[in-house]
């Protein structure tokens, strides 16, 4: 069971090539640092051979961001995160400041229905591309994945509790019958202090089954 | 008369059924606004600046050209010139700015002037802490079975007739509170008035604490906090940053959001105090200690305080014991209480030496802690209670093997431990105001928080129990210093005391409810009983009226009434024999690992929690905060530590990728048992925050002795600490 999980990562990475470029390196290491460092180095990056994307920035740029199937017309910093645009400027909090380095899966959003770090990841980066907050799955009738936080009672203080419904939701997609094995080896990317997990696997599995314990 | 003191047992409508918590769904859609989400048009967002060095003192602090960085609006120093620092990451300066990374650019270019001074942070290592004149006694206390006899002579002679002696150390480092919400708050003005949304547990008490700094009264100042992402002992204060953010936007004349960075959260905003201890134990052939003889010592901080001697040894109280304390004071952030404070400690470096009672003797672990249950006092009969139970769910007897005596899986070897644990958990003063509208609705009004342990649908449970509503009938106002005040969640004293005030509110609401529909019923108001959505003639239901046509004799509304609990002075703890709260619980947790000897990773297989807290209002968020607790204990027990570099005195794990914590995957099966026998629901509601993170981290430092037949004697039992404590014990 545990070797279907790594098969899909192994494949996941694959389809990613090796992630090693400088550009990547840079969003990994600290969204402000990342975003200084390339708005100092702008100059250089524009020269600099085998580089395939365009240079833009470091004045304002106004950008249209397409947040859960609606556009936004947003003005940002080359430098602003994904995560400060959701929530200071259209006001989407559900994804949350937690590590600087996404080494928790606070920020965990759909860009282009794959996972990624919002706080990681920056607002320019995001222009033309689908991005998905959990806030996509509540309204009048919620998914059944948060509703199954609330019968399991997934969730104390709440706070990592968006990034875990993101990461639940996107992992049940991929793996719809998954057992309680794979849920437990399958969504260790989220943390949460409060220790909900053993309620967030009750919930992952409710919504596997189908069932409602409410 | 609607009675005030709970239904007996079985008899209640609501409480003690399983709830979904009212808020849930706001939670896990993304839309409940906690501090850090507050985002007010206009808003700058301000960070601090963190000194690099462990202790110096500032010569001068450079803000110019910070405050020539495009999109900064505003630098403040936070020290003054000549100021010392005494931790590593503690807050010299900050930038209020247009953006996150404007504030960054801003912040880099301080230039703070440090005339760097020794520094020490080695808080395990006593000797050297004595070399470095980094102690200072914290107390000693000494009691004999026989008061007269001499006491190093008598403690000799005890030691000389003991069956076993033997001479250990264990030792549980610093741990961080790790809030996933940093603190902080987002502050904004209007006429003069301070809105303070704050990340706190104790709306109720900090707007003082901002208005006074600020030449302010408490009336100018709202604290607002409807969610709180995590606090755990670390958030009672409005802190100097919350002071600052207030003063920045009144600056300013603009909103601003000031949260710590996890770094700065880490190195700051909340740690809990080390503890080591060096013990000598001597117990009787079959594992009764009779003499314990111990030197314990750890760190808070500058100030150098270790955990407290009174729980030393933890529960158990050996008829013969001396104990010595000794502070360590330290270049780092001053501790704050940490879940339990004192307890996890205590408990982790000494009930692992009651189990190594056990490994001495070849005896069960269970037996040796059953043995010596006649030392624990008046709980006594329920700790063995809870034993059985636990033992039941863990299957331990089938399981138990002597220490290091079971048997091996490849490199794999498993093992059972246990500990037990105590807390008080009783009320804090608090205040409520109950209103019922004309058209039916009812509210209530308390200044307290829910931290995610379920408070607010506690509240509404009380509410509704009372006035025989369901739950979802009930609007339940918390998280405002605008609201009647309610104690700081901590210490496990929240549940027991809004449950009261809640009690003795809403039981007043509906007297005058009842005084107002007695005549359409023709009864006496004092026969009225509301129940089911009705209110009804007691014994007999055919004379009721329903809720809402009840409610719509209150003429000009609303009702309002109020109830409070304040400890020991508006009324009596025990009324005629009944009581609404009460303080102290037992608790017995057991745990089974395997342990790869090979890799030294530990993995929890089972983990079982047996726990008494009185009358339990909601089965389901009573059951999460131990399966909650269980996993933060796993934490401390396995992953988590604070890691001080000596040479620089730099806290350097403090990232969420360096700093370790169990997930999913790490936690095993958890078990959890709600003892709630007639006796305990009498004894009305108690808290219970603390009392189920104090027993893991000796539970499974135990069950790792119980497999490999040696301890690992310091926590977090990391790879490392088992690969050296196995090599330790094989030269």
């Amino acid at each position: 069971m545990k070797e279907d999980i790594r098969q899909e990562l192994r494949s996941q990475t694959r389809k990613r090539g090796s992630g090693f470029n400088r550009r990547d390196f840079l969003k990994g290491s600290g969204a402000a640092a990342a975003a200084t460092a390339l708005s100092q180095t702008a100059g250089v990056l524009e020269g600099s051979p085998g580089s395939s994307s365009s240079v833009i920035g470091p004045e304002i740029q106004q950008m249209t961001l397409n947040v859960n199937g609606q556009n936004h017309e947003v003005r940002a910093e080359t430098r602003t995160t994904l995560l400060e645009v959701l929530r200071y400027q259209l006001k989407l909090t559900g994804a949350k400041p937690v590590a600087s380095d996404a080494s928790c899966g606070g920020s965990t959003v759909w860009i282009d229905d794959r996972l990624a770090s919002a706080g990681s990841t920056l607002a320019v980066e995001c222009a033309g591309k689908k991005v998905r907050t959990v806030e996509s799955l509540g309204g009048e009738s919620p998914d059944a994945v948060p509703q199954a936080f609330v019968n399991n009672d997934a969730q104390q203080c709440g706070f990592c509790t968006p990034g875990f419904v993101v990461a639940v939701r996107a992992f049940l997609d991929a793996n719809p019958n998954a057992t309680e094995e794979q849920i437990r080896s399958g969504i260790n990317g989220n943390l949460c202090r409060c220790g909900t997990y053993a309620n967030v696997i009750e919930a992952a599995l409710e919504v596997v089954k189908g069932g409602s314990r409410g | 008369m609607a009675e005030v003191f709970w239904p007996a047992q079985g008899s209640a409508a609501l409480l003690g059924g399983e709830h979904n918590r009212v808020d849930g769904l706001a939670k896990s859609t993304g839309v409940a606004k906690y501090a850090y989400d507050i985002a007010p048009d206009n808003m700058l967002i301000a960070q601090a600046l963190s000194c690099p060095h462990a202790h110096a003192n500032i010569r001068a602090i450079d803000l110019t050209a910070a405050q020539n960085v495009a999109g900064v609006v505003a630098v403040e120093p936070l020290k003054a010139e000549g100021d010392e620092v005494r931790w590593e990451g503690d807050l010299v300066a900050v930038v209020a700015a247009e953006s996150e990374a404007a504030c960054a650019e801003g912040l880099a270019a301080i230039k703070v002037d440090y005339e760097v001074l020794d520094h020490y942070v080695d808080d395990a290592d006593l000797d050297a802490a004595t070399g470095a004149d980094a102690t200072r006694p914290a107390g000693s206390n000494t009691q004999k079975a026989d008061a007269d006899a001499e006491e190093d002579a008598e403690f000799e002679r005890l030691f000389g007739e003991a069956a076993v002696t033997f001479e250990a150390d264990y030792g549980i480092h610093v741990i961080t509170h790790m809030c996933l919400e940093t603190h902080g708050s987002t502050c904004e003005w209007n006429d003069n008035k301070l809105t303070s949304h704050l990340s706190t547990q104790n709306v109720s008490g900090t707007a003082g604490q901002i208005a006074g700094p600020l030449e302010l009264t408490a009336q100018d100042v709202t604290v607002h906090c409807d969610y709180v992402g995590g606090g755990f002992g670390s958030k009672f204060a409005a802190d100097a940053w919350g002071v600052t953010c207030a003063q920045l936007a009144k600056n300013t004349g603009r909103p601003v959001k000031y949260m710590l960075t996890r770094s700065q959260e880490l190195k700051n905003a909340g740690n809990r105090p080390s503890g080591f201890i060096h013990v000598k134990v001597g117990a009787k052939d079959d594992g009764f200690v009779n003499v314990w003889d111990s030197s314990h010592w750890g760190t808070n901080g500058p100030s150098g305080a270790p955990v407290s001697q009174n729980f030393i040894p933890y529960v158990f109280d050996p008829p013969n014991r001396r104990r010595v304390a000794t502070g360590i004071r330290t270049n780092s952030s001053p501790a704050r209480a940490w879940r339990a404070p004192n307890h996890p400690q205590c408990c982790a470096i000494t009930q692992t030496a009651y189990d190594d009672v056990a490994r001495h003797l070849g005896l069960d672990s269970y037996d040796v802690f059953l043995r010596n249950l006649s030392t624990v006092g008046e709980r006594a009969a329920v700790y063995e209670e809870q034993m059985k139970l636990g033992a039941q769910l863990m299957d331990w007897k089938a399981k138990w093997h002597p220490h290091g005596k079971g048997p091996k899986d490849g490199s794999v070897v498993s093992g059972l431990g246990m500990a037990i644990h105590t807390w008080g958990g009783g009320p804090h003063n608090s205040r409520a105001t109950c209103k019922i509208y004309p058209d039916g609705g009812v509210e209530v009004f308390l200044g307290s928080q829910d931290l995610g342990t379920g408070t607010r649908t506690v509240i509404g449970l009380v509410v509704a129990e009372t006035l025989g509503l369901e739950l979802n009938q009930v609007k339940v106002n918390i998280g405002s210093s605008e609201y009647p005040a309610s104690g700081p969640s901590g210490g496990s004293t929240t549940v027991g005391g809004v449950s009261e005030s809640t009690r003795r509110a809403a039981t007043a609401a509906l007297n005058e409810l009842f005084a107002k529909v007695a005549v359409q019923l023709e009864a006496n108001a004092d026969d009225l009983e509301a129940t089911g959505g009705k209110i009804q003639v007691k014994g007999n239901q055919n004379r009721n009226i329903a809720w809402k046509d009840a409610c719509n004799q209150i003429g000009m509304g609303p009702i309002e009434a109020q109830g409070e609990y304040q400890g020991g002075v508006t009324y009596p703890r025990d009324y005629e024999g009944k009581r609404l709260t009460d303080n102290g619980v037992a608790g017995v947790q057991m745990a089974e690992v395997a342990v790869d000897t090979e890799t030294g990773i530990v993995k929890m297989r089972k983990f079982v929690a047996v726990q008494d807290i009185g009358l339990i209002i909601n089965r389901k968020t009573a059951r999460s905060q131990i399966y909650g607790a269980a996993i933060m204990g796993i934490a401390y027990a396995l992953f988590e530590e604070r890691i001080m570099d000596k040479a620089s005195g730099a806290f350097v794990n403090a990232e969420l990728s360096d700093y370790k914590l169990p997930r999913m995957g790490d936690v095993g099966e958890i078990v959890v048992e709600l003892y709630e026998p007639e006796s305990e629901y009498n004894r009305g509601v108690i808290g219970l925050g603390e009392p189920p993170v104090i027993s893991p981290g000796a539970a499974i430092s135990n069950a790792v002795c119980n497999a490999l037949g040696i301890r690992v004697p310091v926590l977090p039992m990391t790879p490392q600490r088992v690969l050296e404590a196995i090599s330790a014990a094989n030269p």
